[in-house]
């Protein structure tokens, strides 16, 4: 289900912990199989977990299924619904709203005609709002794909963005 | 000891005790919902928030360590008001549907809302409604609305059922309870989390709408099934069984039941229920009554000994009946003239009976056993066998005892193992005398036992050093073991390891009163508490060597023999077979000639000893059914027109105060055998692993529809390794070909690598598999 360098990267993770403690590893392992699948995904439905690669990282830690789930379901950066190529997070918690955070996330939702929450018709992108990423500073910020965090995003810094994107 | 004012009261508690468990001890109620004393601390329902001297705020009781010097007030104005603000909040998304609810009468939210609550909500936006789940035929989990999220379910299945099955899933005001997407809970212990639920989010499904809690009256009695003897509720409404529920009993269940114990009820209420007396003539089976039924089978019994002599006739009894049943059956039998008396239907090595010393039980107490630092199971299944002591066991491991297997095969026991040796059932001996070797070899010791031959393995190795090294070991012989054809030689290794380690030894009892028709001698070779007695045949000698007449005691010989196919065919060629029994089971009504109908457990008084050697006496719960009798009843009747004496017993008391007056049950009991041969050499050959699947283990279960639609009753399939698969050109996944004597049975055939080179494993007492033959005996697999 996995390729055989995500097992290795899990083991990586489970090498961290004491041998009977496993579980402690779930997190890692869980972002793993999502980055694996966000890379080699076709359709936004292959771009996100589902219940059979959550139940096949929860055997390869040895845990309950339903316990892997439970930690899948409680952080929304894994996820759990499918996912345009590029999952697109902005901030718009008070000091980004402050500093047009909400006209940031406006203008991408304009830009790419797609409202807060949709997945573009061609799968491309996704648009969310997300909370306070801890870069008050450089507000607004938005996040692409969970790990990239891209700061000061004017309209132009936006249009430079996406046509990268492009 | 740490001092603590609770509420005025002045008490000391040791270290580490939670202000809950204060408060216990001096009997001062502190609501809660998540806490509960069998699991670990959650304190996520905050019902329990109390004052505490010197802290800013109010604390969850159940979470907070006493500390010295602490005053506590649980009923100041501070905790009155963190209580009622906390049930405010409980109250919130749960919907007011308690007319409805199956557990309104008995719901602690309702209780602790009228105690602790607000009479009215100030809450008048949406309520959130939760979409029900799927859980399994026996517990409901459709109004999900209800659910409070104290996590009571979720942390039972983590830490006593041994696997999570329930999770809570999403997060804040979207968390929901849930067993994984498309899987159902599936633990042989999950009805618990029924009791456990303290709204009615999660609810028994075969008692769901069927009445209300305070219709229903309650009477204690005993479970029929494992050896146990779980202590029960009986819930009873106009005469009928509605509902089982644990009673309490630290010593043997806890506060837990297994599913069998609280699901089984349904069969009491079959229509497959006898109610009438049947005879059949003609072929044809025709009701009548008791009088003509019992004249037929005196005639019937009279006219066979005048014909063929006593010893034509065999009486086969079961481990399930009463004491009192099984002691008046043995005295029938033996009044009568007639020796040939066996409960131990399912064994198939009774070469040990000579050299029996006294009643077989489990060696020590239940709570001794569990207490033991290092244990060993021979031959048990734990989890299908015995579902709930499997589960003190899970909780001893926990507690740092090593549990170590010697079994035919690696099934999951959902708990840390020590040392786990599995082998071909005819290897298990050879297995066991590793065990012994290595033993020997580590204590410096010698042994009568001829272990030359024998190599011992490095888990024999592990298992050994794991019994001598710890201060108090135990070895006990599950199932599997007792159904071995080497029985014999596997407790005789059990008692010789014993010996040289100090270990305990004995049965885990297979029934719930297994131990006690030990007591009552319902056995060839000794009558009541080892009286000697005229020796008869053994169960499998009645088989073996058929006999024109059978007597049958709650026992359908198809489901309860370790060769249904010999036993059957048995029947069939007996003159007359006479079965007292709940049931016109099918097999019943083909080979019996006159069926009487008695009373199971919840309709008669009597008594079952579990494998501790505990006597627990019960009284019916409800009346028989139609024409039902008391099997002690109809046992005396029979004595009497059968011209014996000493059957005027008046009520099910009598006939047990006449059985203990014959001896004291503590000093009955040894498990220690006299000269047994230990022939540990392996023998090869493909054989059988034939095990007694949870719910066809005796007649009651059988029955119970709920039980029949779980996992653990889906019909059987032949497992074998994948290598002896591919050797015999069996395709994985296909129907196969399996024969045993004159049987035959196509079944669907899976690869199972935790299974033993050259075994089958395909479950008896199972109406799919009752043409076939010994549950341990060799077995031919092709494709077909």
């Amino acid at each position: 289900m996995l390729s055989a360098q995500s097992l290795a990267a899990i083991d990586r993770e489970v090498a961290k912990y004491p041998a009977d403690q496993k579980r402690s590893a779930v997190m890692g392992a869980l972002r793993i199989a999502l980055v694996e699948r966000r890379e080699a995904g076709k359709t936004p439905e292959e771009r996100c977990l589902n219940t059979e690669v959550i139940e096949f990282v929860a055997n390869y830690l040895q845990i309950p299924p339903v316990a892997a789930y439970e930690v899948a379901t409680f952080y929304n950066m894994y996820d759990m619904k499918p996912v345009g190529q590029y999952k697109i997070t902005v901030c718009t918690n008070l000091p980004c709203a402050l500093s047009g955070g909400v006209n940031a996330a406006e203008y991408i939702s304009k830009k790419l005609g797609i409202a807060i929450g949709e997945t573009s018709a061609d799968g491309k992108y996704t648009l969310l709002e997300g909370e306070c990423m801890g870069a008050c500073g450089d507000a607004p910020v938005l996040l692409v794909n969970n790990h990239k965090m891209c700061s000061f995003m004017t309209p132009e810094a936006i249009d430079k963005k996406l046509a990268e994107l492009n | 000891m740490l001092e603590i004012e609770i509420d005025g009261k002045k008490l000391t508690v040791p270290q580490g005790s939670t202000v809950m468990d204060a408060a216990h001890s001096v009997g001062t109620y502190i609501p809660h919902f998540c806490y509960h004393k069998k699991l670990s601390i959650a304190a996520n329902c905050r019902m329990c928030l109390v004052e505490v001297e010197k802290a800013p705020k109010p604390l969850p009781a159940c979470a907070t360590p006493v500390t010295d010097g602490m005053k506590v007030h649980t009923h100041s104005d501070m905790a009155k008001k963190a209580q009622a603000g906390v049930m405010e909040f409980l109250l919130i998304n749960h919907p007011l549907d308690c007319p409805i609810c199956d557990q309104g009468g008995e719901c602690q939210l309702q209780d602790l809302a009228v105690g602790y609550g607000n009479s009215s909500s100030r809450y008048q936006e949406e309520k959130r409604s939760v979409v029900g789940k799927d859980m399994g035929p026996l517990v409901s989990a459709e109004e999900m609305s209800r659910c409070i999220h104290c996590t009571r379910c979720v942390r039972f299945t983590e830490e006593i059922g041994g696997f999570q099955e329930i999770g809570m899933a999403n997060r804040s005001e979207f968390s929901e309870i849930m067993p994984y997407l498309g899987k159902t809970v599936n633990s042989e212990i999950s009805g618990n989390v029924i009791d456990l639920c303290p709204v009615g989010a999660l609810t028994s499904k075969p008692f769901r709408y069927s009445t209300r809690a305070w219709e229903l009256s309650r009477r204690k009695s005993v479970s029929p099934h494992d050896g146990l003897g779980s202590n029960l509720v009986v819930q009873v409404k106009s005469n009928e069984v509605m509902r089982v529920l644990p009673l309490e009993n630290e010593a043997i269940n806890e506060c837990w039941i297994a599913d069998r114990d609280r699901f089984s009820y349904e069969g009491l209420n079959s229509a497959e229920r006898l109610q009438k007396p049947m005879i059949k003539f003609d072929g044809k089976w025709h009701e009548t009554d008791w009088e003509t039924a019992l004249a037929y089978v005196v005639k019937g019994l009279n006219g066979v000994s005048a014909d063929h002599g006593k010893d034509a006739i065999g009486f086969l009894t079961s481990p399930h009946s009463t004491t009192e049943e099984l002691y008046l059956a043995q005295k029938l039998a033996r009044a009568f003239g007639v020796n040939n008396i066996d409960y131990r239907l399912r064994r198939s090595d009774f070469s040990a009976d000579a050299a029996q010393q006294g009643a077989q039980w489990l060696g020590s107490s239940i709570a001794e056993l569990t207490a033991a630092k290092s244990i060993l199971v021979v031959g048990s299944t734990q989890r299908k066998e015995q579902p709930l002591l499997a589960s003190h066991l899970r909780q001893a491991v926990k507690k740092g005892s090593a549990l170590n297997v010697i079994h035919v095969a690696g099934d999951t026991l959902l708990t840390a193992v020590n040392a786990k040796l599995i082998v071909s059932p005819l290897a298990l001996v050879n297995a066991l005398a590793q065990v012994l070797k290595a033993v020997v070899e580590i204590k410096s010791a010698q042994t009568a036992v001829d272990l030359a031959a024998v190599v011992v393995g490095a888990e024999a190795q592990a298992i050994a050093a794991s019994l001598t090294g710890a201060e108090s070991a135990a070895i006990v012989l599950g199932n599997v073991a007792q159904h071995h054809p080497a029985f014999a030689q596997l407790l005789k290794l059990a008692q010789e390891i014993s010996a040289l380690t100090g270990a305990r030894f004995g049965l885990l009892a297979e029934a719930a009163n297994s131990t006690g028709a030990e007591l009552v001698g319902a056995l060839p070779h000794r009558a009541a508490f080892g009286a000697a007695a005229t020796a008869g045949l053994n169960a499998a000698a009645m088989i073996a060597a058929p006999r024109k007449a059978y007597f049958l005691l709650n026992t359908e010989v198809e489901f309860d023999s370790y060769n249904p196919q010999a036993a059957v065919a048995a029947m069939k060629q007996a003159a007359t077979v006479i079965a007292l029994t709940a049931y016109k089971g099918a097999g019943l009504l083909d080979y019996a000639d006159v069926l009487l109908p008695i009373a199971p457990f919840s309709e008669t008084a009597g008594s079952f000893v579990n494998m501790e050697g505990k006597l627990q006496s019960f009284n019916g719960v409800v009346r028989p059914l139609g024409e039902t009798r008391p099997a002690w009843k109809v046992l005396r009747v029979l004595g009497n027109m059968l011209g014996l004496t000493g059957f005027e017993q008046n009520s099910a008391e009598e006939v047990r105060a006449e059985l203990l007056a014959k001896g004291s049950i503590e000093s009955a009991f040894n498990n220690a055998l006299g000269d047994v041969a230990i022939n540990a050499a392996v023998t090869t050959g493909l054989v059988r692993i034939g095990e007694v699947p949870l719910y066809q283990a005796d007649a009651i279960c059988r029955r119970a529809q709920s039980l029949q639609q779980t996992a653990d009753a889906t019909a059987p399939v032949a497992r074998a390794h994948s290598s002896l698969l591919a050797r015999l050109n069996v395709a994985a996944g296909k129907e196969g070909l399996l024969r045993q004597g004159s049987g035959e049975l196509k079944v669907l055939v899976e690869a199972d690598d935790s299974l033993p080179a050259d075994t089958v494993r395909l479950a008896t007492a199972h109406p799919l598999t009752v043409g076939l033959g010994g549950m341990f005996d060799s077995i031919e697999l092709t494709q077909g």
